[in-house]
């Protein structure tokens, strides 16, 4: 089966699907649902069979595929994928159906097209997947930009509050950041003898200085797009008035297409530069966690919330990346996963929460708990993972990035530790304020407060939660394929683990 | 008396420009015997039909490499693509100006004569039949932009820089509705049009008087000769310096690059929309084919002279249509300055000298063309009962009532943005790659600054249409006729072809950059 073109079907049959659906009538939305959700279905068993067939301890490149796109500029559509990226595209093929499950009313509440919702949340699904399948260098950037354009019109045509300001907002952002790399990219084309191809650029010398301005044109929208305080802003106010589903995706996976750039492209691409950059990119993560956990606590509107915890949780895996240990990467990208999976499920079930109270504000809320116990159960242990308590998947890899990095580096190591007790804070405040404590009188008016999960909400939770807590307690099948992908790219930065030293008892006595 | 010596003329390689010219001449005629009824079909299909024959002999003569009628015409790579280009651009601009079913009559006053605003003008607004002398009028604009880029010296180019000027200052007077602004605009058009022309002579002058030292050779106004004094002329470079900055004057006036650009708005503005739509795709490519072959052929010996003051030129000219696109509140004028911003990136193009620079900015300059002239297409559909309603308020909620023709608008405003998978990213690639492999990172930095800038204008318009509820005094768009439909889907399909797979055109471009000198 290795020799399927996994990849590039993945890529192309959402977008088929798109077409398909966003052809059906508009007077029979459940029929465009339930196409949608089919096809997405379909994405997701031929995920896994491709994961299934990928050789864990293989080539660190599986199921490459080329084909000539461009000649004149030696572009081509190469996909292929290491562990980091088979990784992902798993998340995102889990997360799109239970998205299009979650969101099945969402589209009605604003006098905009139905199908067209759906057909929008493919072909997000389509650039999702090129942007990790992706091993040109070229094509990973047009996917890059191109994604932006069906999230800008989900968030603007179906959002809440401010979608405008938004919509804007976060294209600008991210457009911005683009286009330096864009400079960037050219600049990489340039030195490296007019290739694109991931594989014969990271053999190429670059000079120091080139090397820097690079590094740093990559970055700057690695940086916007994950984001990394300062350049956040945008996160808050997209994630704020995005439909839930779509900013579950949004930060679920979207966001660690930065992560993930900086992984295969900043690192492998520019090692020098990346370690000459590495104390600034480490401090920036380290403020990140501390100074977005610190604004999270003070929010009182759900989804920014939530926009604010991820934030922060990028902050660690900015760490866990720039701490150059395997442990502390392996973390990272185990993050990147977890953290789509934990506040996948918190942005879909406060997204219910707030569908059946009309209102996204913290205190409208008060001991829903009496009235939606198992939704309240539902968000309380999404914020448990979220804050990364010790049995759900979130604390394996925020565990790993603070040992990966304490060897290294133990001033950041502490700091980033403080992330913890504030995620603690935030979460547990929050769960008190909307479902525990008395009973916020207003909230039996509203009929939908009346209603728990039905049967689709449950089906929506129970996967991710059964995910959470199995990759909790045995995250090997996971680790196993991320390590040697992360252990390629310690070894393109050309860093070594440090050797783990035993005190001994007299050393210990002295 | 000495014998007077004929230069000879291939007629073959000659005969694009003397179809058109010769298709101008016989639409003159059609205009003194054809009964009026029937004067807009023969005067449409002659003009097409001039259009699609020249393009037939260009296509013929795709393997010439000549230069012929003395030292006049050179026909060589760069000169039958950027031919090809003005022909194929020129047939969708014609397809714009027929088309009388968006507003009755056509686009075009039916008599120019009348005084605007009275009551004879608001007569003939409603839906009297249109001037037909339009078209030999752009059939003779077409022709000048034909030897334009052909032309081989700076006479022959003064000359065909008249013969498309002339024609298109009339053609911006002739709006049928909005008299008062569309005189205004050609009245502008006009007396700064003179000055850039009186610049260009001057500077031809001086050229010709550095040229007079070279021993052993007289002097010449052709690029041959003008690339020889540029190295071995004992005259003061002065004469060169200044000469090169009186003739970039005038080209840069008509590509519309700062600070010569103050016309751009104004007039495309005032212009009826298919006029304006034929002079951003088609004025652009003839400006910029001599640009190209003024400073790549003739100059560039003194490459190392006009880089710097030309690179600061670009810079400004992209900042300026960046900045000031940003304030714009009328979709024309928004357009003029996103015109102007795009001559600044043609310019980064025309400083990269290598092979690649040069087919760079010609599949810049047609992949720019389409994308521009389905823009003012949609323009012209956009309309309530006063004509185009252009005012950026009035596109509300636009992408409500006609998705289709909003949806379409939107595509190629993201290529105007630069979004991957149209031909605006790959065109700046075009450019942008060359440069920097010419080293000149700081153009390309300064091109990619002003795209973020740029990128905001576009997206106030998409927001505009799709996220605006419409008002109250929000227009329709009228469904187009056959003419404007298939201009505006070539446009928009060439937009998406040429960004999805850009190899044939690159490879035509790359085997044409080559000048014959």
């Amino acid at each position: 089966m290795s020799n399927f073109p996994f990849l590039s079907v993945l890529t192309v049959a959402p977008l088929v699907g798109a077409l398909v659906v966003a052809f059906l009538p508009r007077h029979r939305p459940e029929l465009a649902k339930q196409v949608a959700f089919v096809w997405s279905l379909l994405v997701l068993v031929l995920s896994v069979v491709m994961w299934v067939s990928f050789k864990a301890g293989g080539d660190r490149f599986q199921f490459r595929e080329s084909y000539s796109w461009i000649p004149n500029w030696g572009v081509n559509f190469t996909f292929a994928a290491d562990g980091i990226a088979l990784v992902m595209l798993m998340l995102i093929a889990v997360l799109v159906p239970l998205v299009i499950l979650a969101s099945w009313h969402d589209a009605e509440s604003s006098k905009r097209s139905v199908p067209v919702y759906f057909a929008l949340l493919l072909v997000l699904e389509c650039t999702m997947i090129g942007v990790f399948a992706a091993a040109d260098v070229f094509l990973f950037y047009v996917f890059f930009e191109v994604m932006l354009v069906p999230m800008y019109f989900l968030i603007g045509s179906y959002g809440g509050h401010q979608r405008q300001y938004a919509a804007v907002k976060f294209f600008l952002y991210s457009l911005v950041g683009g286009l330096f790399m864009l400079a960037a990219v050219i600049g990489l084309w340039v030195v490296g003898g007019k290739t694109f191809d991931w594989q014969a650029l990271s053999q190429v010398d670059i000079s120091t200085g080139t090397e820097r301005w690079l590094f740093l044109g990559f970055f700057l929208a690695f940086a916007i797009k994950a984001p990394f305080f300062p350049f956040h802003t945008w996160l808050p106010d997209a994630g704020g008035a995005a439909p839930a589903g779509a900013a579950a995706l949004l930060v679920g996976v979207l966001d660690k297409v930065g992560t993930f750039g900086i992984l295969r492209y900043c690192l492998p691409l520019f090692p020098e530069a990346s370690k000459w950059f590495a104390p600034w990119a480490l401090a920036l993560g380290v403020i990140g966690i501390v100074y977005a956990a610190l604004l999270a606590v003070g929010q009182n509107d759900l989804k920014r919330l939530v926009s604010y915890t991820s934030i922060a949780h990028f902050g660690f895996i900015g760490v866990g990346i720039f701490a150059f240990t395997t442990q502390a990467g392996t973390g990272a990208v185990l993050y990147m996963l977890n953290h789509g999976l934990a506040t996948g499920l918190l942005f879909l079930v406060v997204g219910m929460l707030i569908a059946r109270r009309g209102s996204a504000l913290i205190s409208d809320f008060g001991g829903a708990g009496k009235l939606v116990p198992v939704l309240a159960g539902v968000l309380f242990f999404a914020g448990l993972a979220s804050l990364a308590l010790p049995g759900t998947a979130p604390f394996i890899s925020e565990f790993l990035v603070l040992i990966g990095t304490f060897t290294v580096n133990k001033p950041v190591a502490v700091i980033a530790t403080l992330g913890i007790i504030l995620a603690a804070a935030y979460v547990l405040w929050m769960v008190q304020r909307t479902t525990q404590g008395t009973l916020n009188p207003a909230l039996t008016e509203v009929d939908g407060m009346r209603r728990d999960l039905n049967l689709r909400e449950k089906v929506v939770v129970a996967p991710l939660i059964a995910l959470i807590v199995l990759l909790g307690f045995y995250p090997k099948p996971v680790t196993d394929v991320i390590n040697p992908a992360v252990q390629a790219t310690m070894d393109d930065i050309g860093r070594t683990d440090p050797a783990p030293s035993v005190g001994t008892v007299q050393e210990a006595r002295r | 008396m000495t014998e007077l010596k004929l230069p000879s003329l291939d007629y073959a390689a000659l005969a694009p420009i003397l179809i058109m010219l010769g298709a101008a001449l016989v639409g003159v005629l059609v205009e003194a015997f054809v009964p009026r009824r029937s004067r807009h079909v023969v005067q449409l299909t002659l003009a097409l039909l001039a259009v699609l024959a020249a393009l037939t002999m260009v296509v013929l003569n795709a393997d010439d490499r000549l230069i012929t009628a003395g030292q006049a015409i050179s026909v060589d790579g760069p000169t039958l693509f950027l031919q090809g280009a003005i022909l194929v651009l020129a047939a969708m601009a014609l397809l714009l100006i027929g088309d009388r079913s968006v507003e009755r009559g056509g686009a075009f006053v039916a008599q120019a004569a009348v005084t605007a605003e009275s009551a004879d003008d608001r007569r003939q607004a409603e839906g009297r039949n249109g001037l037909t002398e339009i078209y030999p009028l752009t059939t003779f604009a077409i022709g000048g932009m034909l030897i334009f880029v052909a032309a081989n010296d700076l006479l022959t180019m003064f000359i065909a820089l008249e013969v498309f000027s002339l024609p298109l200052y009339l053609l911006c007077a002739l709006a049928r509705r909005r008299r008062l602004l569309s005189q205004e605009a050609a009245m502008k058009y006009f007396l700064l049009g003179a000055y850039a022309s009186a610049f260009f002579l001057f500077g031809v002058a001086l050229i010709y008087g550095f040229t007079s030292g070279i021993p052993g050779r007289g002097a010449g106004v052709d690029f041959s000769t003008i690339n020889a004094a540029v190295t071995e002329s004992p005259t003061s470079p002065v004469l060169l310096f200044a000469g090169m900055a009186l003739l970039a004057i005038g080209l840069l006036f008509k590509a519309a690059a700062a600070p010569f650009h103050v016309w751009t708005p104004d007039v495309y503005q005032g212009a009826p929309t298919p006029v304006t739509g034929f002079m951003a795709a088609c004025t652009k490519v003839a400006a910029f084919g001599a640009l190209l072959r003024v400073f790549h052929v003739a100059f560039a010996g003194a490459a190392w002279d006009f880089t710097p003051v030309l690179g600061a030129v670009a810079v400004l000219t992209m900042l300026v249509g960046a900045v000031l696109a940003v304030t714009q509140t009328d979709i024309k004028r928004l357009l003029a300055y996103s015109s102007i911003a795009n001559a600044g990136y043609l310019l980064v193009g025309v400083l990269s000298p290598s092979r690649d620079g040069l087919s760079g900015t010609m599949f810049y300059l047609v992949a720019y063309g389409f994308s521009v002239l389905a823009a003012f297409a949609v323009v012209t559909l956009v309309r309530d009962a006063d004509g185009e309603a252009t005012h950026l308020s009035r596109w509300a909620g636009l992408g409500r009532r006609s998705p289709f023709y909003a949806g379409l608008f939107t595509f190629i405003l993201l290529a105007f943005a630069g979004i991957p998978l149209t031909s605006g990213f790959t065109s700046k690639f075009a450019i942008f790659g060359p440069a920097l492999d010419g080293g000149q990172a700081w153009l390309v930095i300064a091109g990619v600054l002003t795209s973020m800038v740029l990128a905001f204008p576009y997206l106030r318009v998409v927001v505009m249409m799709w996220l605006s509820e419409p008002g109250e005094s929000t227009p329709t768009v009228t469904v187009p006729g056959g003419l404007t439909s298939a201009a505006l889907m070539i446009g928009v399909l060439a937009t998406l072809v040429l960004g999805v797979a850009p190899a044939p055109l690159l490879d035509l471009a790359t085997g044409a950059a080559d000048f014959v000198r």
